[in-house]
């Protein structure tokens, strides 16, 4: 790449799950400092993208390098919890996975869990409360009030998680994805079920993440008031398919998206398969 | 529920009704349980019917009907007490004709011993008015206040607990200790205070594994077994004294954690507990059959009793070249030393299982122990390696699990198979269960009802495994999560925990 500004580069992904191709040949970049969102209809394999990214599957074909900051890196190839350990990729969830049980400043403690261990030196430093572990416990409690006040919830720091309004929690898995000290945020659906007002708060959050953070924030979204206001780069999604990339109000007008998304006026421009099917005998019509 | 009752009243014919249906239900229950009974006869065993105790069972269920159902219509409580103490007495009776009545249907037991003299008059028509008073006064007029109050009550009871933990447990802790100081001299008093204590640490191990890590372990006592053998065979065959075999059989333990933890790290829920259990019956198995070993069914007899710290002997002819306890510390030489010491051993084992697991809670990895049980893919997309976490869940659990096996060994001085069958395994998840899952001193109170009761209760012979099920009944219908069920979060930035319990209980 030319650009070095470049923090994820997805090239020729492809995932198959037996004869079903839910990502077919996808390549794209989302770039530091912006918001990439990924739309498309259902079933379009945009959740797919992301747990390929995440290392929850591993992709069949294809290399998506990660640029962070000390070198680009090849995700896949390592897997599970280990990419967001060694290479920074955070995520949240479409149907929101907090520990309900814990309160909120556990949830962000826990996600700070790797670089806490390192100090606890396998528990033997922790277990006696040794200088080094106390320290790091210390900045883990910074760093977890200063994203407690970023979203907004250091009053609730002691509640159980399970028992935050629904916006809230959303926006305390965004938090608890920040802990993890990511290079690239890839969030699925966060405005799911909000408010518009809810939702705009939501707005705010992640652009002060792009802003503040500088880091590459991938974004699954179906609130389209939430993609075209912030994201900065959209990539449009169909049956696996990239079927238009660019800035938001180009895709807007881009007619294959809109294709997608109203389908077709008819006879007009079906696959060649379908058509077939559909216009056996026309006449008949 | 009990608003809605209040406010219609029910017709006669719907109360004969529902009467009718309890009686049923009580005739079903008590035919096959009360009304049959074996009789030894110089012919063979045979069967007797006792339908007087079936009788009385209905009687007793459709008047306690009754009395619940003039409580829910309203009607006063002088009527409903009067009911209560009749089934009362219908139960007494019953209880008794069970135990001792040749006769089937001799006159009542409740009249024979108001007839008898002046004073069995007095006393059982006080015992009757004792009964009636409590029903009385503990009877308010309206179902639904009862409710609020006794929920209230226990909320209340529950804030109590949960914000001076600290304090009841110092006060238990406390307790453990001056224990041997009152009952020194009886010898029963220490061994079952022993044996509760044995159950303690191991209902405290199993609780890293079940309460914290919520992984189901259901093969537990493989552990304890691996513990316990270590140490026998490790005494017996390279005569290496208790006190390096307390380590080495901790270790020995946590390494079979972990070889069992190894193929089951995909499992969850139940398979994992039906792994779990194969494989606590795989090692009792292997005890049984390893003949060369493990001596197999016959066990390994006069294992070799700890040392005062290897400095004296607990034994009264001691060996040549070590001392005797009574004389190292100039007392007189008493068999309850040995017992004493060991009561404290195990103390002290437990408080360091106890301390341990407190602690680690509040470290990263009994942190991710807890989200574990929360959300595993959660944790996977936060970095966490959940083979690391569920494998030292596995083996630390274990290595408690082996101390106190080593202990077992030592205490017992014999070891065999039938110690550690899946019955144990049971008894001890029981207690983490019933304690409250994650709830240290939850273990505690679990341990003493399930162990300490039975034992002490023994004269009551088979009734206490009665007894026994209906308190499981009663601890599922009230307190289906546990004794004392509460997480207490490992920190806090606003409140303290005080306001925190308060908050909750709201």
């Amino acid at each position: 790449m030319t650009d070095n500004n470049v923090q994820l580069e997805v090239e020729h992904l492809t995932m198959r799950f037996g004869g079903l191709v839910a990502i077919d040949d996808l390549s794209f970049t989302a770039r530091k400092g912006e918001i990439t969102a990924i739309i498309g209809p259902n079933g379009a394999g945009k959740t797919t993208v992301f747990n390929c990214l995440t290392g929850f599957y591993v992709p069949t074909e294809g290399r998506l390098t990660l640029y962070a900051n000390d070198g680009p890196r090849l995700l896949e190839r390592s897997e599970g919890f280990r990419i967001p350990r060694n290479n920074g990729v955070a995520r949240t969830f479409q149907n929101i996975r907090l520990f309900t049980g814990m309160t909120v400043l556990e949830n962000l403690i826990v996600a700070q869990h790797n670089a806490l261990m390192d100090a606890s030196a396998f528990s033997l430093a922790g277990l006696f409360n040794l200088g080094r572990y106390a320290k790091a416990e210390k900045e883990a409690l910074e760093t977890a009030k200063f994203w407690l006040n970023k979203v907004g919830l250091y009053d609730q720091a002691d509640w159980n998680a399970g028992n935050l309004p629904y916006g809230s929690q959303r926006r305390l898995e965004i938090a608890r994805a920040m802990c993890v000290n990511p290079s690239l945020l890839c969030l699925d659906e966060p405005a799911a079920g909000l408010n518009p007002r809810e939702s705009s708060e939501l707005n705010v959050l992640l652009q002060s993440i792009r802003d503040d953070q500088g880091i590459g924030l991938l974004l699954i979204e179906h609130d389209m008031s939430v993609v075209m206001k912030i994201s900065d780069h959209v990539i449009v999604l169909d049956y696996g398919k990239k079927i238009a990339d660019g800035d938001p109000d180009a895709v807007k007008n881009d007619p294959a998206v809109i294709r997608a998304y109203l389908g077709e006026d008819e006879d007009d421009e079906l696959p060649p398969e379908v058509a077939a099917d559909l216009h056996l005998d026309p006449k008949a019509q | 529920m009990s608003s809605a009752f209040a406010s219609s009243r029910t017709s006669g014919s719907e109360i004969v009704k529902e009467l009718a249906f309890f009686a049923v239900i009580a005739l079903l229950m008590s035919v096959m349980i009360l009304g049959v009974e074996t009789v030894d006869r110089p012919t063979g065993l045979e069967l007797a019917v006792r339908w007087d105790l079936v009788l009385i069972a209905i009687g007793s269920t459709v008047i306690g009907r009754l009395a619940l159902i003039i409580r829910r219509e309203g009607i006063s409580r002088l009527v409903q007490a009067l009911m209560i103490t009749l089934a009362a007495v219908c139960v007494f009776e019953m209880f008794v004709r069970f135990r001792d009545m040749d006769d089937r249907w001799a006159s009542p037991v409740v009249l024979d011993m108001a007839v008898g003299s002046f004073t069995s008059i007095v006393v059982t028509v006080c015992f009757l008015a004792i009964v009636f008073a409590i029903a009385y006064f503990s009877m308010k007029e309206k179902s639904a206040v009862v409710v609020d109050e006794s929920t209230k009550i226990s909320s209340k009871i529950q804030v109590a607990y949960r914000s001076n933990t600290k304090k009841i447990g110092l006060i238990g802790i406390i307790f453990f200790f001056i224990f041997p100081l009152i009952f020194g001299e009886n010898r029963s008093a220490i061994d079952l205070a022993t044996l509760v204590m044995i159950y303690i640490m191991l209902g405290w191990g199993l609780n890293i594994v079940v309460g914290l890590a919520g992984l189901l372990d259901l093969g537990y006592v493989a552990f304890y077994a691996v513990g316990a053998y270590s140490y026998a065979l490790l005494s017996q065959n390279f005569d290496l004294s208790f006190w390096l075999c307390l380590p080495l059989a901790g270790i020995f333990a946590a390494s079979f954690g972990i070889i069992l933890g190894f193929p089951v790290l995909r499992l969850r829920g139940d398979y994992l507990a039906i792994v779990t259990l194969g494989f606590g019956e795989i090692i009792r198995v292997i005890l049984i059959n390893w003949y060369d070993l493990t001596g197999g069914p016959d066990g390994i007899s006069s294992i070799e009793r700890p040392s005062f710290f290897g400095l004296a002997e607990f034994s009264r002819r001691v060996p040549e070249g070590s001392i005797g306890f009574g004389d190292l510390m100039g007392i007189e030489y008493s068999s309850m030393h040995r017992l004493i010491f060991l009561y404290y051993l195990i103390l002290i084992l437990a408080l360091v299982t106890n301390f341990v697991t407190m602690r680690l809670r509040k470290l990263p990895i009994g942190r991710a122990w807890e989200a574990l049980r929360e959300d595993e893919i959660a944790c996977r997309s936060l970095g966490i390696n959940p083979t690391n976490t569920k494998l030292s869940a596995f083996a630390i659990g274990a290595m408690f699990g082996g101390f106190a096996g080593a202990f077992f060994a030592t205490r017992q001085g014999f070891i065999s198979p039938e110690s550690f069958t899946f019955l144990e395994s049971a008894v001890i998840l029981a207690i983490v269960v019933m304690g409250g899952m994650g709830s240290q001193i939850g273990v505690v109170l679990a341990a003493v009802v399930m162990i300490g009761f039975p034992e002490m209760f023994r004269e009551l012979a088979e009734y206490r495994m009665l007894i026994f099920g209906a308190g499981m009944v009663a601890i599922m219908l009230w307190r289906p999560r546990g004794l004392l069920s509460f997480r207490d979060p490992t920190i806090l930035l606003n409140m303290s925990k005080k306001e925190k319990v308060a908050g909750e209980a709201k």
